[in-house]
C-alpha cells in the first residue's frame, strides 16, 4: 500500500496546523488519552535515568581505563638493610628504560595518605613494614612491561612491578557492562513505549471502527484517516515524554555534586553538553508514537474497504 | 457513468448471488432497483461504489475499471457517488451540520457556510443544525443522510431503501428531494421494494425500473 499512505504526506499532515478541525472526526477518548500521556511520561522518566547511567558509567570506564593505564607501580618489600639499595637500583633501572616518562618514589606522607582509610590519621609509617612504592608514568609510546619485570627480577629481586591489570580490568569491564546495560535499558524502554502506544492506538482504532467505516464510505483517503490518529498519538507521546523528561532531568540535576570521594552514585548525571541529551527523548518518543500509530492504522485500514 | 458487462458476484466462490448483469447508468437517468428481500439489491449498490468488487465480468465507474482502482482511487470514486443507506451511520460526537459537511472536511475542501445553510434548509433541517445525530427522528436522519450524500455535488446518487423506516408523507418528501436532484442533472438509483413509491415517482419523472430476479437484472418498467 504505497500508495495511499506515503510518509511525506503523513508528515505534512502532522506538521501543518489543523484549522479545518479534521482531527475532530475521531471522537475524544478521555481517560485513554490520559493513560497514554502518563505512560509516555513514565517511560521518558526512566529513559532519562537509563541515559544518565549509561553516560556516567561510560565516563567512569574511560577515566579508570585512562588514569590507570598511564601509571604503574613498583613495590619493594626487601629486608630493612637492603631496601634503600634495592630502591636506588630500581630507580636507576627505570630511568634507563625506554617508554617511561617519570619514576617517582612516593614520600612517606603520601604513603600515610594511602593507608589512612585503614589505619586512621598519624600512621607511624616508619614503624610499620610498609613497602616502598615507586609510581611510574608511561610515556606516550609505552614500555615493555615483561622485559622490565625480568630486569627487576635480576637487579632487585624484592621489587614487584604492578601494572594494575589485575584489578583494573574487572573494574573497567564492570563499568563497560553497566554502560551496555544502560543502553540496553534505553532500547527496552523505547520498545516498551512502542508496544504501549501500539496497544493504545489499536484500542482507539478498534473502538472507532464504525467511524473509520463511515469515513471511508464518504470518500476519505487512508492518509486523512490515519493522520487524525497519528497526529493525536504522536502529540500525546511527545507531550507525556516532555513532561517526564523535564521531571527526571530536574531530579538528576538535584542529585548531590560529585565530591572528592567520587562515589559512583554522586557521579550519576550529565556533564556539559551532555545535559542536551535528554532533549532527544521527547523527539524519540514522538517518532516512536508516529511509527507505532502509523503501523497500527495501516494494518487496520487494510481491513476496511 | 457506471457500466457493467456480464458482471457476476458471489460472497462464496461457487454460488454467485448476482450473475450475467449488464447495465449502463447514464448521466441524468433515474432508476429504481426492485426485487425480493435477499435478491442482492444492496449488494448491487455496494458494487456501484466499489465497496465490493465483482467476481466476474467487467465493471467501469466513470471510465475506470473498478478492479484497477487504488484505495485512493476508490475514495475518489466515492466522492462522485453519494450514498444514502437505510440505516445511515453518522459520527455521533459531531453535530448534524458537521456530519453533513463531513465529505467536504475529509476532502480538504472549504465548507461554504451559506451553502451549507441552504442545504440544511432544502432538507428542512435548519432547526437541527446543532443537534446531535441520536436526537434525530428516522425521517430527519434520512434527510440528513441525503444532504451528506449530495454536499460534494456527486454525479450519481444511490439510495438503499431510503424510505424503509419512514411513513408515507416522509417518504414522499424524501422522494421529492431525490427527484429535484435528478432534475438538476444527477443520476439517481433507488433500491426499494415499495411499489407505491415507484408509482408515485413515475408520475413526476421518467424512471426505469430494474428488477433482480433469478440472480439476473431485468427491465421491469412496463408492468408498473
Amino acid at each position: 500500500m504505497k500508495k495511499s499512505l506515503d510518509l511525506a504526506a503523513l508528515w505534512r499532515g502532522l506538521t501543518r496546523p489543523d484549522p479545518a478541525g479534521t482531527d475532530r472526526v475521531v471522537p475524544p477518548t478521555g481517560f485513554t488519552a490520559q493513560l497514554t500521556v502518563f505512560s509516555a511520561a513514565a517511560m521518558a522518566f526512566l529513559a532519562v535515568f537509563a541515559l544518565a547511567l549509561a553516560l556516567a558509567t561510560g565516563r567512569m570506564a574511560e577515566r579508570w581505563s585512562s588514569e590507570l593505564a598511564q601509571t604503574v607501580t613498583v613495590r619493594i618489600t626487601a629486608p630493612p638493610e637492603q631496601i634503600d639499595q634495592q630502591t636506588a637500583t630500581v630507580l636507576a633501572a627505570l630511568k634507563t628504560t625506554p617508554g617511561i616518562a617519570q619514576a617517582r618514589l612516593l614520600p612517606d606522607d603520601e604513603v600515610e595518605g594511602l593507608l589512612e582509610p585503614w589505619f586512621g590519621p598519624d600512621v607511624p609509617v616508619e614503624a610499620l613494614p610498609v613497602p616502598r612504592l615507586i609510581e611510574v608514568t608511561r610515556a606516550a609510546e609505552g614500555f615493555d612491561a615483561e622485559a622490565l619485570r625480568l630486569r627487576l627480577e635480576g637487579e632487585a629481586p624484592d621489587a614487584v612491578l604492578d601494572d594494575h591489570t589485575r584489578w583494573r580490568q574487572p573494574l573497567v569491564s564492570a563499568a563497560n557492562r553497566l554502560r551496555v546495560l544502560g543502553l540496553f535499558s534505553l532500547l527496552l524502554i523505547a520498545a516498551a513505549s512502542g508496544a504501549m502506544i501500539t496497544l493504545a492506538a489499536k484500542a482507539a482504532l478498534a473502538a472507532n471502527g464504525q467511524v473509520i467505516r463511515v469515513l471511508r464510505l464518504i470518500g476519505a483517503r487512508d492518509i486523512t484517516i490515519a493522520t487524525a490518529f497519528v497526529r493525536r498519538f504522536t502529540r500525546r507521546a511527545a507531550m507525556g515524554a516532555a513532561g517526564g523528561t523535564a521531571l527526571a532531568t530536574a531530579a538528576v540535576w538535584a542529585l548531590p555534586e560529585m565530591d572528592q570521594a567520587g562515589s559512583f552514585l554522586t557521579g550519576l548525571g550529565f556533564q556539559g553538553w551532555g545535559w542536551l541529551w535528554p532533549l532527544l527523548i521527547p523527539v524519540a518518543a514522538a517518532a516512536i508514537g508516529f511509527v507505532a500509530t502509523r503501523a497500527a492504522a495501516l494494518k487496520m485500514l487494510r481491513e476496511v474497504r | 457513468m457506471i457500466e457493467m458487462q456480464n458482471l457476476s458476484f458471489g460472497y462464496s466462490g461457487n454460488d454467485p448471488l448476482l450473475a450475467d448483469m449488464s447495465l449502463t447508468l447514464q448521466p441524468g437517468s433515474f432508476h429504481f432497483l426492485t426485487g425480493p428481500s435477499g435478491a442482492g439489491k444492496t449488494t448491487f449498490l455496494r458494487l456501484c461504489y466499489a465497496d465490493l468488487l465483482p467476481s466476474g465480468g467487467r465493471m467501469a465507474a466513470f471510465g475506470q475499471d473498478v478492479r484497477g482502482l487504488s484505495r485512493d482511487g476508490i475514495a475518489g470514486l466515492r466522492r462522485r457517488v453519494g450514498v444514502v443507506h437505510q440505516d445511515t451511520q453518522f459520527l455521533d460526537h459531531l453535530p448534524v451540520a458537521e456530519n453533513i459537511a463531513l465529505p467536504l472536511l475529509v476532502s480538504g475542501e472549504q465548507v461554504d457556510m451559506p451553502a451549507l445553510g441552504e442545504l440544511l434548509a432544502w432538507v428542512q433541517l435548519s432547526g437541527h443544525a446543532r443537534a446531535m445525530p441520536p436526537e434525530l427522528s428516522g425521517g430527519e436522519r434520512q434527510r440528513a443522510a441525503l444532504a451528506r450524500a449530495v454536499i460534494m455535488s456527486p454525479d450519481l446518487i444511490l439510495a438503499d431503501e431510503p424510505t424503509g423506516n419512514l411513513d408515507w408523507d416522509m417518504s414522499m418528501r424524501l422522494l421529492q428531494l431525490l427527484i429535484e436532484l435528478n432534475h438538476s442533472g444527477k443520476a439517481v438509483l433507488i433500491a426499494t421494494h415499495d411499489l407505491n413509491l415507484i408509482r408515485a415517482a413515475k408520475q413526476q419523472v421518467q424512471a426505469r425500473v430494474l428488477r433482480i430476479a433469478g440472480k439476473r437484472l431485468q427491465l421491469a418498467g412496463a408492468d408498473l
